[in-house]
């Protein structure tokens, strides 16, 4: 679907040629402008409609909150409780039962979390967005990536909560982050947006035609989350990847390695946690590749431009499906 | 005049599944392929609606006018065609579409708001009116779970219509609220219109319609039959919606044993033409034949005038002379005249008894045996067209006390006049 914004022209002037589509009507348009409703898709009127509509966003987002905690008698101290008792759990698992030796444990453990929560709270909920706001896209015209947008701004919420736990922790175990690492993290906080908001439009759009996604998706991103060096170390499977049997599968080696979470954990890990490796009995276990700070921010850029192809291309996906939704919701 | 909504060749299909298989495991049985059947909501529409028009749709259930409204609106994606639009939109098609029922009113008005395009400043620039056109300043902060309908359909008005839009699209929604409420939301639409503001208004009420529309646009399976003045384009949507080309000729046979029995009875207007209906002032002529058995000199013919709900408009009085009449052996026709319908718009049915004066036995009684159709050209809205005179005088200063002759107002319709012709 499109409806399209000409440029503003001289008041009385007959404007015929229009550019571009959106989807909506934009407040301030003025009484000039044609807009014109096709079953075009133009990517770049999108892009232009979703910033011109920043404001329903983080009103979208806001009631997001505001209706998650608006019952429970502690409210926003879930969003910090819940990752804190996960967190407790991969702890008692890792260190106490399975007795791992890794030192300040748990904050290698949050480092990794911190990525994989924003990631998977926002794919698990963007991908019933918009079948669960169907009330919405039924009636109102607006441009309704903005609903799955919303659920990645939800997350980054519940982020900046778990940042500031964190952050908390740090303190009261005294670890010093690696400072030369840390100016790294804007750069992976925006990969990882960018990332997550396209994979959570594209799904969102594909459960309004095939419901199965919901359940796939589940599946899927628990199988993700295995295959993200996060509860393990990096270090770990690099040095059994480099055992001469797995030299006729090397290919496995890139797969893992093309998985857009896994370097943005990594910095997390090598900047907040700080170290590479650890020394237990006169055994040195590697947890990180010795990377300095230039081949992080190489990969992490990498990394931000396929995320933006994505983006991208999430954007035209949801423009093709987005034309019949009101049909069939 | 600029054309504020042209819609161009626009036609848009549904797909109605025989069986809607979402699930993975059906898409793959049935190989991805879904059966269904192609339904053309709207086929090739063409509508030309010019700035500060107000523009109504009418249309029976299904017809396509709301699927339209939703092409325009951007919400649905049209098969084929191209509508343009002039300037910012907003569409009611739905009060409170988008509420949030766990938020407050104040929150659910930013969130309406925004969902029909005004930024947080245009919001909060306009809060407090859209509180008092709601009338809900005790409640404001309340979740809207516990608002009952009538606060809810009115703070969804009070939002739409603060978007203050060039083109303003209502699906049937100005029939909410209180009769104070109302007359708000029509004042509302008033002073749109007085600002030349377009709106296009889709509903069933032809008195809405007529009231606030200069051009009204009749729709049936998603076509367009046609676009005139309203009162034109309300007579072709009733005769649509009644499917009624000829005035009835009800066939009744009589009722056997009976000494009396009420054959065929007919309507005529009294007006020119061809047309199936008639117009308000305009004379009817009922005529019903009559098998008689026996010869009776005490006989009354009454008439019965029921409205499209079944609510009696008139009738006749059993004791007017004109009423009584002799009928021979054999029987003949009976003609009712009414020199003048003073009624309005609407679609009425005639009912038909012969009875005895002396006795209250009822010789044979046909209830609504035909029925014939009123179409009012004009904007006069109701039931009855009353005669009226209006005029102005200057207030006589000097003579106090004098009464001003003013010419009466109102007249006795025409009673009927029951004819006998003898066969």
């Amino acid at each position: 679907m499109s409806l399209s914004v000409d440029r503003p022209s001289a008041p009385g002037s007959d404007p015929v040629a229009t550019i571009g589509g959106t989807t909506r009507f934009v407040p301030g348009q003025r009484h000039h402008q044609v807009t014109v409703v096709n079953g075009k898709v133009q990517l770049g009127q999108r892009l232009v409609d979703l910033w011109r509509n920043r404001d329903l966003l983080f009103l979208l987002i806001r009631t997001q909150l505001k209706v998650k905690y608006k019952d429970s008698v502690l409210g926003y101290v879930w969003s910090m409780l819940n990752p804190t008792l996960v967190l407790a759990i991969y702890y008692v698992v890792f260190k106490v039962i399975s007795r791992n030796n890794q030192p300040y444990f748990a904050i290698w453990l949050f480092c990794g979390l911190l990525v994989w929560n924003l990631f998977n709270n926002s794919a698990m909920s963007a991908t019933g967005v918009v079948v669960g706001n169907s009330h919405i896209v039924k009636k109102v015209a607006f441009p309704r990536e903005l609903l799955a947008l919303s659920t990645v701004g939800v997350s980054l919420v519940l982020f900046a909560i778990q940042v500031g736990v964190l952050v908390l922790a740090l303190l009261i175990f005294g670890i010093v982050p690696a400072w030369s690492y840390l100016p790294l993290l804007p750069l992976a906080l925006v990969a990882l947006i960018v990332f997550t908001s396209a994979l959570s439009i594209f799904l969102s759009a594909v459960n309004v035609y095939l419901r199965d996604t919901q359940h796939l998706t589940e599946v899927l991103l628990m199988a993700w989350f295995w295959g993200t060096p996060i509860v393990y170390a990096f270090g770990l499977i690099s040095t059994e990847l480099a055992k001469p049997r797995w030299h006729s599968l090397v290919w496995i080696k890139y797969v893992y390695l093309s998985n857009p979470v896994t370097p943005i954990a990594m910095a997390f890990q090598r900047a907040i946690y700080g170290k590479t490796q650890y020394t237990y009995h006169g055994a040195v276990t590697h947890i990180l590749p010795v990377w300095g700070v230039g081949t992080f921010a190489l990969l992490l850029t990498l990394d931000l431009a396929v995320s933006v192809g994505l983006f991208l291309g999430a954007l035209v996906v949801f423009g093709r499906l987005e034309g019949n939704f009101a049909e069939e919701l | 005049m600029a054309v504020a909504i042209d819609v161009v060749d626009i036609s848009k299909q549904f797909r109605l599944y025989n069986e809607k298989h979402t699930s993975l495991k059906e898409r793959v049985i049935h190989g991805g392929k879904m059966p269904f059947t192609p339904f053309w909501a709207l086929k090739d529409v063409n509508v030309e609606i010019s700035e500060g028009e107000t523009f109504g749709i009418l249309g029976r259930n299904g017809c396509g006018k709301s699927t339209l409204l939703k092409c325009v609106a951007g919400i649905l994606k049209p098969t084929s065609g191209e509508i343009r639009v002039r300037g910012s939109l907003a569409a009611m098609l739905e009060l409170g579409a988008g509420f949030q029922p766990d938020l407050s009113g104040r929150d659910n008005i930013f969130l309406n708001g925004s969902l029909l395009g005004l930024s947080h400043a245009d919001i909060e620039k306009r809060f407090d009116a859209i509180v008092a056109f709601a009338e809900l300043e005790d409640f404001i902060d309340n979740q809207v779970k516990f608002y009952s309908s009538g606060m809810y359909v009115r703070l969804g008005f009070a939002v739409a219509v603060n978007v203050e839009p060039d083109v303003l699209l209502v699906d049937e929604v100005l029939a909410v609220g209180d009769a104070a409420f109302q007359r708000k939301c029509l004042d509302h639409v008033k002073r749109f219109q007085k600002e030349g503001r377009t709106i296009v208004v889709v509903s069933h009420g032809t008195d809405t319609i007529r009231q606030n529309c200069n051009k009204a646009m009749v729709m049936n399976h998603g076509k367009v039959i046609t676009i005139d003045e309203p009162g034109e384009a309300i007579r072709a949507y009733l005769a649509d919606l009644l499917g009624v080309g000829t005035l009835d000729n009800s066939e009744s046979g009589g009722i056997e044993g009976n000494v009396f029995a009420i054959g065929a009875v007919q309507a005529e207007h009294g007006g020119s033409g061809s047309r199936s209906h008639l117009y308000p002032g305009e004379s009817l002529t009922i005529t019903a034949d009559l098998d008689s058995l026996a010869a009776v000199d005490n006989a009354i013919a009454t008439i019965a005038i029921h409205d499209d709900r079944n609510e009696l408009v008139f009738a006749s009085d059993p004791d007017d002379p004109g009423c009584q009449m002799e009928i021979p052996l054999g029987g003949g026709m009976v003609r009712f005249y009414f020199p003048e319908v003073p009624l309005l718009d609407g679609t009425y049915s005639v009912s038909i008894g012969i009875r005895s004066r002396t006795q209250t036995a009822i010789f044979d009684w046909k209830d609504q045996v035909t029925q014939f159709e009123v179409a009012n050209p004009g904007r006069a809205t109701g039931r009855v067209r009353l005669p009226l005179d209006v005029s102005f005088r200057m207030r006589s200063v000097m003579h106090t006390g004098e009464v001003p002759a003013v010419a009466p107002i109102g007249g006795i319709p025409g009673a009927p006049v029951a004819e006998q012709i003898v066969s």
